[in-house]
């Protein structure tokens, strides 16, 4: 009647090689990963009566003779439920293969197109940024991007910012030019945009 | 003898529905009578639990012990006021759905499309296993209501076997069975400490229990439950496996199925964890479900996809209130729960209306639907409201209540949960906005524009086209069923007072505990 070692060793090993399987991208392995986490379950549950090796059936004469016998009748229902459900899941693999002729868990393809589509929807987007050929018809309200003229005097920057549109606020101030202040008046930045996108 | 009335009434709502699993089994070849026999027991079911709820109202609880076995040897069901009350709400859910469910198999002309032999026994089994759960009064017996609701779902989910339905299924089935295999785990370690299954004793032996252990037994059962109920990070698979099923089964899913998970987190936070040792966790917990959930929801471009995120964002408000651990915050989760199981069942419904209109959910096709269906814009627009908590709508009494509830308790974290749940809701309201306003209010794209569509994105469904939107006739029964649904979400709200009502008693049972274990123990010293 002492406690034995046996039965936490094979409860943490079963846990140990389901989790594993369970991890696995192909089915049948997944499966497998799921029997072993049932009947490590299963142990577990069946070492919570106590020691193992007596009777469980009564006539009581002295509460140490018997075993608890409610978890037994316990893993008994979880055994049923584990061989249903892993019999539904195999049906289910074997549909898979049928249909795809494959039997690894499939990625979301809806989830993928969120995850991989622009991050703005063609219809949120501001008309004015979008190229001349995707705008919709013409709501009088278009402007001719200014033509682009590279110039090596005014400061460059590495970023992509709106230099173009710097020679007109040049002219308004010639004051933060002179320190090197990168102000982009909205048309120049906005003609930037169209540079990038063409 | 009101006792024994309830005692008598307690076990059929489970009873009834598997009986009549195995009689549509058995008639299974004549659908016109299997459908009879399915809206038949739904009703009785329903009807059994109305007047539940009206005796556990006025009575408070009351145990039943399965087979008269003596207390902590058998089997014992428990209705309380917040048993009762979930029973109500899932049985006119479930009837409500199964109506619908018909109405669309008979438009669709039957077994060509879904194997209707199949669906009417498995939705019967599906309903004993949430009213088992709801009923149980032990752990083990919740266990097996779990997994008799799981299995049944799973068929449902998967049927008729299509690529995208074994798909999503396999995603679910593995994710569900992880969670049971940890509440399994669970019920062990319980065992092996108290000795006992029974909720009512365990709620005295647990207490006993070093911290600890405590902790531990409270960890497992919350990862188990927190699965089931899709609480962030433990609710991945939700969106990714609802959206395929049919309509209905959709709609039922979504409404019931997470709530089971959440009525698990209540009632084990208050009869077994009264000292609510991991309710700083949960309420954090509850904010990333929020918050992640709804933002996943503003990404979407799908109706079903958009409606499952905030699904899983929406529980964070049930999960708030219950981490609060005050009887005003449980009063608003039990609030919350009952309007939004019928809010979601409403517009997965309504959805399921706008696929067979519109020919596809995917909101980039969908237009001008207001204009070709004003009745079916009605029909989503008042529910979606509601989701976003536009007052005087019962989404906004039930939010007001939970934000209520946490300035009382005051406090960092609530403060931040409160703040959470604004910005969630105003979210919701943008997303629901973005389906409103491209679905519904803007003009149909031209056809060419369809096809410019249809060559960038192959894989996201056809719409229909601007004549066969027009020629379109949905089903009565099916918009019947929609329209009903609509009903009872306003009904909610017009008797919201009524409502909240019973479900401040059935907090206040709850956090009080001696009226559930008087109820099992009878009058006798609890030890």
């Amino acid at each position: 009647m002492t406690p034995t070692v046996v039965l936490p060793v094979i409860i943490a090993g079963l846990y140990a090689a389901g989790v594993y399987l369970l991890l696995d991208r192909s089915l049948t392995r997944v499966l497998l990963g799921f029997l072993l986490l049932g009947n490590a379950t299963n142990v577990l549950l069946l070492s919570a009566g106590g020691v193992a090796g007596l009777a469980p059936i009564l006539p009581v004469e002295d509460e140490s003779s018997i075993n608890d016998p409610l978890p037994q009748a316990l893993v008994l229902t979880a055994i049923v439920i584990t061989f249903g459900i892993s019999a539904f899941v195999l049906a289910m693999i074997y549909r898979s293969w049928r249909l795809v002729r494959d039997e690894v868990v499939q990625d979301d393809a809806e989830d993928l197109r969120v995850a991989t589509r622009e991050e703005i929807d063609a219809d949120d987007r501001d008309p004015e940024l979008l190229h001349p050929a995707e705008r919709g018809p013409g709501d009088g309200l278009t402007v001719e991007a200014p033509p682009h003229r590279p110039d090596t005097d005014t400061p460059s920057d590495d970023v992509g910012l709106g230099l173009a549109g710097l020679e007109a606020a040049e002219n308004e101030s010639a004051e933060a030019a002179a320190v090197g202040e990168v102000s982009p008046t909205p048309a120049g930045g906005r003609s930037a945009r169209r540079e990038e996108e063409q | 003898m009101m006792d024994d009335l309830i005692r008598v009434l307690t076990p059929l709502p489970v009873l009834l529905p598997l009986l009549g699993a195995a009689g549509a089994l058995l008639v299974g070849k004549h659908p016109q009578l299997q459908r009879t026999l399915s809206i038949l027991v739904l009703t009785a079911v329903l009807a059994v639990s109305v007047s539940l709820l009206f005796l556990a109202d006025a009575e408070g609880a009351t145990s039943v012990s399965v087979g008269g076995w003596p207390v902590p040897l058998g089997i014992v069901l428990v209705v309380d006021r917040l048993s009762a009350l979930m029973l109500v709400v899932a049985n006119t859910v479930t009837l409500g759905v199964l109506v619908f469910a018909v109405g669309q198999g008979i438009a669709d002309g039957d077994e060509t499309d879904t194997p209707l032999s199949i669906f009417h026994p498995t939705y019967l089994v599906l309903v004993a296993g949430v009213s088992n759960a709801f009923l149980a009064g032990d752990l083990f017996n919740l266990y097996v209501g779990f997994e008799v609701l799981l299995a049944a779902s799973y068929v449902l989910l998967t049927l008729g076997g299509t690529a995208g339905r074994i798909r999503a299924g396999i995603t679910y089935v593995v994710v569900s069975l992880m969670s049971s295999l940890v509440f399994l785990a669970a019920i062990a370690l319980v065992y092996a400490a108290t000795g006992t299954v029974n909720m009512a004793q365990l709620a005295v032996r647990l207490g006993e229990l070093p911290d600890g252990t405590q902790l531990l037994l409270q960890s497992m059962l919350r990862v188990a439950f927190g699965i089931k109920a899709a609480v962030v990070p433990l609710s991945a698979w939700l969106p990714d496996s609802y959206p395929t099923a049919p309509a209905p089964v959709t709609a039922v899913f979504a409404g019931l199925l997470t709530k089971v998970g959440v009525y698990a987190i209540i009632r084990t936070n208050t009869l077994l964890f009264p000292d609510g040792a991991l309710n700083d966790l949960l309420l954090w917990a509850a904010l990333a479900t929020m918050v992640v959930g709804i933002l996943g929801a503003v990404a979407q471009t799908d109706v079903k996809r958009m409606l499952s995120f905030t699904l899983v964002s929406h529980i964070g408000y049930m999960v708030f209130g219950v981490a609060l651990g005050t009887t005003a915050g449980f009063a608003g989760a039990i609030f919350y729960v009952v309007h939004h199981i019928a809010i979601q069942t409403t517009l997965f419904l309504a959805t399921g209306l706008v696929e067979r209109r519109g020919g596809t959910t995917n909101t980039e096709k969908l237009g001008g639907l207001a204009k070709a269906s004003p009745l079916l814009a009605i029909l989503f627009f008042v529910p979606a409201m509601n989701l976003a908590g536009i007052p005087p709508l019962s989404g906004f009494i039930g939010k007001l209540g939970l934000l209520e509830a946490g300035v009382a308790v005051g406090g960092v974290g609530p403060y931040v949960l409160v703040g959470g749940a604004v910005v969630t809701s105003l979210l919701t309201l943008v997303a629901i906005a973005r389906v409103w306003g491209r679905a519904f209010w803007r003009p149909r794209a031209v056809d060419t524009a369809e096809e410019d569509l249809e060559a960038i994105r192959p894989a996201a469904g056809t719409a229909v086209t601007t004549e066969e939107l027009q020629a379109a006739k949905l089903p009565a029964t099916m918009v019947a069923a929609t329209a009903g649904f609509v009903a009872i979400t306003v009904a909610i709200t017009v008797f919201g007072g009524v409502l909240y009502g019973v479900a401040d008693r059935a907090a206040v049972d709850l956090v009080d505990r001696t009226p559930y274990l008087e109820s099992v123990f009878g009058d006798r010293v609890v030890e």
